[in-house]
């Protein structure tokens, strides 16, 4: 649900990071927080455990700049990926506005991005929103392992809808920038709809 | 699902709100925030204070808590309070829309910011309302062919943002 502020000409917009646990959303907002301008970002907030696995979320504010007048905020959250967290997931997807799914691509970790694929549907769902339409980008994280699969592999069996796919290794950004940017770009087109 | 739409009048009858709320309750810092962690309106003392990040826990720990209600069959707990050493927070939820949040210390007193809060509570449910109807009326005449400001938005616009 994007927020526009026409007193403070302000267009908020709320993006979710989802996918299997330790598949890497929260380092994927480490990269990006690490590399935007100070200007440009707020605090990065997780709500780890001791062991920093998700408890809650992370949080990173982000000012992309200016859009026909309106100065353009995205908040980036991830959902904690293990299965036992699901009531916590569901409550961050509520008023999301795009949806990135992160993908572990090694082999071994296939059945879980199934599983958490499936669990975004479901949690969409029970906020009124469905995958099929809501802006949707899919990201192959880790291809510098030796054990991933091929691109096309994961791609045949994780695409949902066409939406548009990067391979990333998110610890040195490879495609991490370009997944945001696909991602906040459909959130944008949206609104053109409204 | 609607988006969320502020207007100047409203902002300002909002502002004008928890401005007198931040007076009445001698509170240091009233803000308002949407339940998805977007901050609407702030006053008070705000220099030292995050007030991005402020904005997305509050919604969290609400999140998180009307989770919690509805597990034990409430519908949600419409007040929370966090007791500190030397600030406190005191957190209501408006409208099931959207929460305002007090922060005071020992100038004031819960029952202070309980008694004003409930004042400032239905004049701030009255201007969502308000809110809620104009967006109607705006997206009807929107059908009517009127466009959004940005209906015109292009690649172009999308781009630029993007460049280093």
């Amino acid at each position: 649900m994007t927020f526009i502020n026409y007193a403070a000409r302000e267009i908020n917009c709320k993006i979710v990071y989802y996918g299997p646990g330790l598949c890497g959303k929260t380092t994927n907002l480490q990269y990006i927080y690490d590399r935007t301008n100070p200007a440009a970002k707020g605090k990065l907030i997780s709500l780890a455990t001791e062991t920093d696995r998700t408890l809650f979320f992370d949080f990173l504010p982000l000012d992309l700049g200016t859009v026909r007048g309106f100065k353009t905020r995205f908040h980036l959250y991830t959902v904690p990926g293990q299965v036992f967290y699901d009531a916590s997931r569901k409550l961050i997807l509520k008023g999301v506005d795009g949806v990135v799914f992160v993908a572990d691509s090694q082999e071994a970790r296939m059945d879980a991005n199934i599983e958490s694929l499936r669990n975004l549907e479901k949690n969409l769902k029970e906020h009124g929103f469905d995958l099929a339409t809501i802006p949707y980008v899919l990201q192959l994280n880790k291809r510098d392992l030796p054990t991933a699969l091929t691109a096309e592999e994961m791609y045949r069996q994780l695409n949902y809808k066409g939406e548009p796919t990067f391979e990333a290794t998110a610890p040195v950004g490879t495609g991490v920038f370009d997944t945001l940017k696909a991602v906040a770009k459909q959130v944008l087109m949206e609104l053109r709809k409204k | 699902m609607s988006d969320f739409v502020l207007f100047d009048e409203e902002f300002q009858q909002i502002k004008d709100v928890i401005g007198r709320l931040k007076a009445d309750a001698q509170a240091k810092v009233v803000f308002i925030v949407d339940k998805n962690g977007q901050q609407i309106a702030a006053q008070g003392d705000l220099e030292a204070l995050d007030t991005t990040s402020l904005a997305s826990l509050t919604a969290g720990n609400v999140a998180a808590t009307d989770g919690l209600a509805r597990l034990i069959g409430e519908r949600e707990f419409p007040v929370l309070f966090h007791e500190g050493e030397r600030d406190n927070v005191y957190i209501s939820i408006v409208g099931q829309r959207v929460i305002l949040v007090v922060i005071f210390d020992e100038r004031s007193s819960l029952g202070l910011v309980r008694l004003r809060v409930r004042k400032a509570n239905a004049d701030l449910e009255r201007i969502f309302e308000r809110i809620q109807k104009k967006v109607e009326l705006e997206r009807e005449k929107r059908h009517d062919g009127i466009d959004s400001p940005f209906a015109e938005i292009t690649d172009e616009d999308i781009d630029s943002l993007f460049r280093e």
